[in-house]
């Protein structure tokens, strides 16, 4: 059972007010806070053991390489991949989409293959496949969203037929908070040979994963999205998918040797790796991986689902509130959309910060699909981690009788 | 700075009832703006006529601020000159401090310098929003610039 109130004293940045009240932090599904744990595993490496990894004769040198390729160990295990070699990192999710889309699909797709995406997807899962389509020539086609604000399988059958050659899916929604339907569409691609991307961006962060039980071909995710710094972030990817793609950049740190016309790359995951990486940012994410490990992701699904039942309960209270989401917990996660009345989220997000402190964000959450489906501008968007409390979702509601107030509606 | 005073009624008034909507039939310049980090977007015709602004057409979807700012912005230039728009325009940049100065806003005389657009005096203590504000007189400038270019 997760203690949030404790977790809280962890968390520097809970302790501020903002505009003369206490933090209210309701935006975890844009970014997490960050325990003293990272930020203190970040500054410890700056201050004691700093160098460049995977080169140097040295003893820090090696320290350095030791903590930086301990990190990827630790990711491993956290998804329970076979093989840290299978963990690439990456700036973050969209780097990762991009390097699955770019690196596996420019040199497979071509004139009448298929990509299948789902009109729930956020930007970063739709526009690295429209780059990748227009190259090669390959085809867009969507699944629907269902009244449930759950993905509609009714057309898959219709979809899934030789031409498809890559499926890549949300396994959460970052809106509706809906979990996606990784396994059938995981099992649809590989029945016809097709490739499975899962965009892990919410889903990592507040599901336990298992990335072989899961069976896609790519899962892409961030770590600051899972308490770590920014800057860093993960495509994990079967070994073979790994090995039977070239690398898109090319530098130091991703070859074996280099002539002068030719070179040779080096193993997964290096040879995706050119430059030198983000190494203090990866031992933060380390530090964030332990945290959460040491808090058990069942446990951090089990307090998801009690702050976001409490939050649903709640803003069933407010008159005029409408949720783009799922109702029922167990199918979705921490992110709550809403539409009050006819007041503009941006005017909510604004009245919220004003009179309760509570941090929330407003617009199209990088999902404009999705918005033109609902038939929405905009919405505001409330989510949870770890650190919240019922009297975070209090403060929330409050703030949202003070909007209506504001508007002349009570 | 209390919440009441950036949201005065005189601004929830236009947000719901927007002045000058539509879009005009005859001759007349057509300028869009969005802010994308947003969404709100912001469409607007002018006819322009012997150097006068003598019919403008709003459209819109957004916040409160930035569609009531469009609705005020486009009572408030039908009848002026191009030059007379062009120092609104300013003195408006001026208010919200997204030109450097003095605002010209005078608290002994309410309305004397930008009429009802003094109502959004309140957002320039909310720097996330004043490009909400500033969306229609980006948009109005866009129009205006597309005369002087043709």
């Amino acid at each position: 059972m997760i203690d949030a109130a404790a977790i809280r004293k962890d968390f520097p940045i809970l302790e501020r007010e903002v505009n003369g009240k206490p933090l209210v932090y309701l935006d975890s599904a844009a970014t997490t806070q960050k325990p003293s744990q990272v930020i203190d595993a970040i500054s410890e490496y700056y201050r004691t053991i700093n160098a460049n990894v995977h080169r140097g004769a040295y003893s820090l040198a090696d320290e350095a390489t030791t903590a930086y390729e301990s990190s990827r160990a630790k990711v491993a295990r956290f998804i329970n991949a076979a093989t840290p070699s299978e963990v690439v990192f990456t700036r973050g999710t969209t780097a990762a989409l991009n390097l699955a889309a770019y690196g596996w699909g420019l040199d497979r797709l071509g004139t009448g293959s298929r990509i299948l995406l789902t009109k729930m997807e956020h930007h970063s899962n739709v526009v690295p496949w429209q780059l990748v389509a227009k190259r090669t020539g390959a085809e867009l086609v969507y699944l629907d969203i269902n009244a449930e604000f759950g993905v509609d399988l009714g057309t898959l059958d219709e979809l899934v037929d030789d031409r498809l050659a890559i499926v890549a899916v949300s396994g959460m929604s970052n809106v509706t908070g809906t979990i996606g339907p990784v396994r059938e569409l995981v099992d649809a691609a590989h029945s016809v040979g097709a490739i499975a991307v899962v965009d892990g961006a919410q889903a990592v962060p507040h599901l336990p994963t298992d990335v072989q039980a899961m069976d896609a071909d790519f899962v892409a995710f961030s770590s600051h999205k899972m308490l770590g710094p920014t800057g860093i972030g993960v495509l994990w990817g079967k070994r073979e998918r790994l090995e039977e793609m070239e690398p898109l950049e090319g530098g130091g740190e991703m070859i074996t040797d280099v002539r002068l016309y030719e070179s040779e790359w080096a193993p997964i995951p290096h040879k995706f790796e050119a430059g030198t990486p983000p190494i203090a940012q990866a031992v933060g994410f380390g530090a964030a991986i332990d945290y959460l490990a040491a808090l058990g992701m069942e446990e951090v699904r089990r307090h998801e689902v009690e702050i976001t039942g409490y939050a649903l309960e709640r803003l069933a209270d407010v008159p005029d509130l409408e949720i783009f989401g799922p109702t029922d917990v167990a199918q979705r996660g921490g992110a709550v959309s809403f539409q009050l009345a006819d007041i503009h989220a941006h005017d909510i997000a604004t009245i919220l910060d004003e009179e309760q402190g509570v941090a929330v964000r407003a617009g199209h959450h990088c999902a404009k699909p999705l918005m033109r489906h609902f038939e929405v501008p905009a919405t505001a968007r409330a989510s949870f981690y770890v650190y919240n409390v019922p009297s975070d979702v209090d403060a929330l509601v409050a703030g949202l009788f003070q909007a209506r107030e504001v508007f002349g509606l009570s | 700075m209390s919440i009441q005073e950036l949201y005065r009624e005189v601004i929830l008034d236009h947000y719901r009832n927007p002045r000058r909507q539509g879009t005009l039939a005859g001759d007349h310049i057509h300028a869009e703006g969005n802010n994308p980090s947003c969404g709100d977007e912001f469409s607007l015709d002018l006819e322009v006529t012997d150097g006068h602004i003598t019919d403008a057409a709003i459209q819109g979807q957004g916040c409160s601020i930035s569609q009531a700012s469009g609705s005020m912005m486009a009572e408030a230039i039908v009848g002026k000159s191009i030059e007379e728009v062009a120092e609104l325009t300013h003195q408006f940049k001026l208010m919200m401090s997204i030109e450097e100065g003095e605002s010209p806003v005078d608290p002994s005389r309410p309305g004397s310098v930008l009429g009802d657009l003094e109502a959004l005096q309140g957002v320039r203590k909310f720097p996330v929003r004043i490009k909400c504000a500033d969306l229609p007189w980006t948009t109005l400038e866009d129009a205006l610039a597309q005369r002087n270019a043709s």
